[in-house]
């Protein structure tokens, strides 16, 4: 199949970044997208052009790698799964394709596709783990008893792979699934409610201080999730979150 | 772990645009029955007005509590849109909203502002001249001047009956006031973090339920008072 490609071009943080067009033919349906992006890069070496930065790790959806915004949605038209998982046969011979960075002030961007998610790390490290002693003395798992339901609901919150489709996708940039489901997935665990007032307030706060935009719960990035993560794991942030600002 | 506090996070500014929309949503259900009498029977609206303009706890609790929250609603809700729109400088080439949420959900600032416009014009027309029959005229009888019967549905046939540009724009207003009641009414749910899996689809049907019957019930009123004196 034959491509016009519109793809977002950006030499390093500083510069202003623009779309340019490429043409790309013998694309193979049975192609993944990152195939179709070596394809493109393999012919702008060939052609003594530089070739398109992109991030990409795992290539099985789990990484959380991949980051593109391919026309006007987060990893793509097919829902559930991440631009590596997404393949050639979504799209016909003839087709646009306008490929864009995941945009979001507090993901500025690097190069071209590259943007910088280092603000989920800093917001994880404000609280999205449980302080434990790993000093030898570790308990069996299976010795404290959790509800099936809840260890279901948090290995569900669990499953965000932290990509960053939430933000690119909300209409306000906000981090509130990812930061929820951060939150939730120790917020159901026994383990995780000795600090869970704290965890709320510090991983909100980080979040708030990282420029992401207010949630008007659109629902667009339940929708976008590559892993289906709920929107009810915000409303339990918010819950926990106001929990602790009452209670404190 | 230590605590991190800050003075209003963001979860806290969608709570306070929760809990007045939450009021907003009473009052519009107040406002509905008490309009709805008009349709009824005319002196049960003329009792019912009298009492809600001249009452001390509607007056001068119930009045302040909604000015606060109408202003509040409004401010807020640009101030965060504006604050939002700040979180993205470089906009995307291409931004297939539809894909992913609904136009009510993605439009509150459109339908929120039309709803003010609305305000604007619905102000002119009944509450200012309330205000200055009552607290600048000083007429606290509620009497139409110089009979012995009341002014209030009166006043409120004037404005409809052979006035259809003043109907269409009430029809409009309350297309728009549906439109963001169908968003506001279950997004305020989940504001303050009510999401059940029994509850919250039941919510959503209500949601839906009150978007459409409130503002239906508005405009039908609307409607009937135009129609129902000959032209």
């Amino acid at each position: 199949m034959n491509l016009n490609l519109k793809v977002w071009r950006q030499d390093s943080p500083q510069e202003k970044g623009k779309m340019v067009d490429y043409q790309l033919g013998g694309i193979s349906e049975h192609m993944s997208f990152l195939e179709m992006m070596d394809v493109l890069n393999q012919q702008l070496i060939d052609n003594g052009e530089r070739p398109v930065a992109f991030d990409h790790d795992c290539r099985e959806g789990i990484c959380g790698s991949c980051s593109m915004f391919i026309n006007g949605e987060a990893h793509g038209p097919v829902k559930g799964t991440t631009t590596c998982q997404l393949h050639m046969r979504s799209f016909n011979d003839g087709d646009t394709i306008f490929i864009e960075p995941f945009r979001a002030n507090a993901f500025p961007v690097l190069k071209d596709l590259v943007i910088d998610r280092s603000a989920f790390d800093r917001i994880q490290h404000s609280g999205g783990y449980i302080s434990v002693n790993t000093s030898g003395n570790t308990q069996d798992a299976n010795a404290t008893p959790i509800p099936k339901e809840n260890a279901d609901l948090a290995m569900d919150a669990a499953t965000c792979i932290g990509c960053g489709a939430c933000v690119a996708t909300c209409k306000n940039s906000s981090a509130m699934l990812f930061v929820g489901a951060k939150i939730s997935q120790y917020a159901l665990l026994p383990q995780g409610k000795v600090e869970a007032k704290e965890r709320a307030q510090n991983m909100v706060a980080q979040m708030d201080s990282e420029g992401f935009g207010n949630c008007t719960n659109t629902g667009a990035c339940e929708v976008e999730c590559p892993k289906g993560i709920s929107l009810t794991n915000i409303a339990r942030m918010n819950r926990e979150f106001l929990d602790g600002s009452v209670n404190s | 772990m230590s605590t991190k506090k800050q003075k209003l996070s963001s979860i806290g500014k969608k709570v306070l645009m929760a809990l007045t929309g939450f009021f907003l949503m009473l009052f519009l259900l107040q406002h509905l029955s008490i309009n709805l009498l008009s349709v009824i029977d005319a002196d049960m609206f003329n009792e019912v007005s009298h009492f809600m303009g001249t009452n001390p706890l509607v007056q001068y609790v119930l009045q302040p509590i909604l000015i606060f929250s109408v202003v509040f609603h409004f401010a807020w809700g640009i101030y965060l849109e504006y604050q939002n729109n700040q979180a993205r400088d470089v906009k995307y080439a291409k931004y297939k909203g539809s894909a992913n949420a609904t136009w009510m959900s993605r439009n509150m600032i459109i339908s929120g502002l039309a709803v003010l416009a609305f305000l604007a014009v619905h102000f002119y027309d009944f509450w200012l001249p309330e205000i200055n029959v009552k607290y600048i005229q000083g007429d606290m009888s509620g009497m139409l001047h110089g009979t012995d019967h009341f002014r209030y549905h009166e006043e409120l046939v004037a404005k409809f009956a052979n006035q259809p540009i003043r109907v269409v724009l009430y029809v409009v207003a309350f297309v728009m006031l549906s439109f963001h009641l169908l968003h506001g009414f279950q997004s305020s749910f989940q504001s303050v973090g009510f999401n059940h899996s029994k509850y919250t689809p039941i919510i959503k049907k209500l949601g839906n339920l009150f978007a459409i019957a409130v503002p239906i019930g508005f405009v039908i009123i609307a409607i009937y008072h135009y129609n129902i004196h000959p032209h």
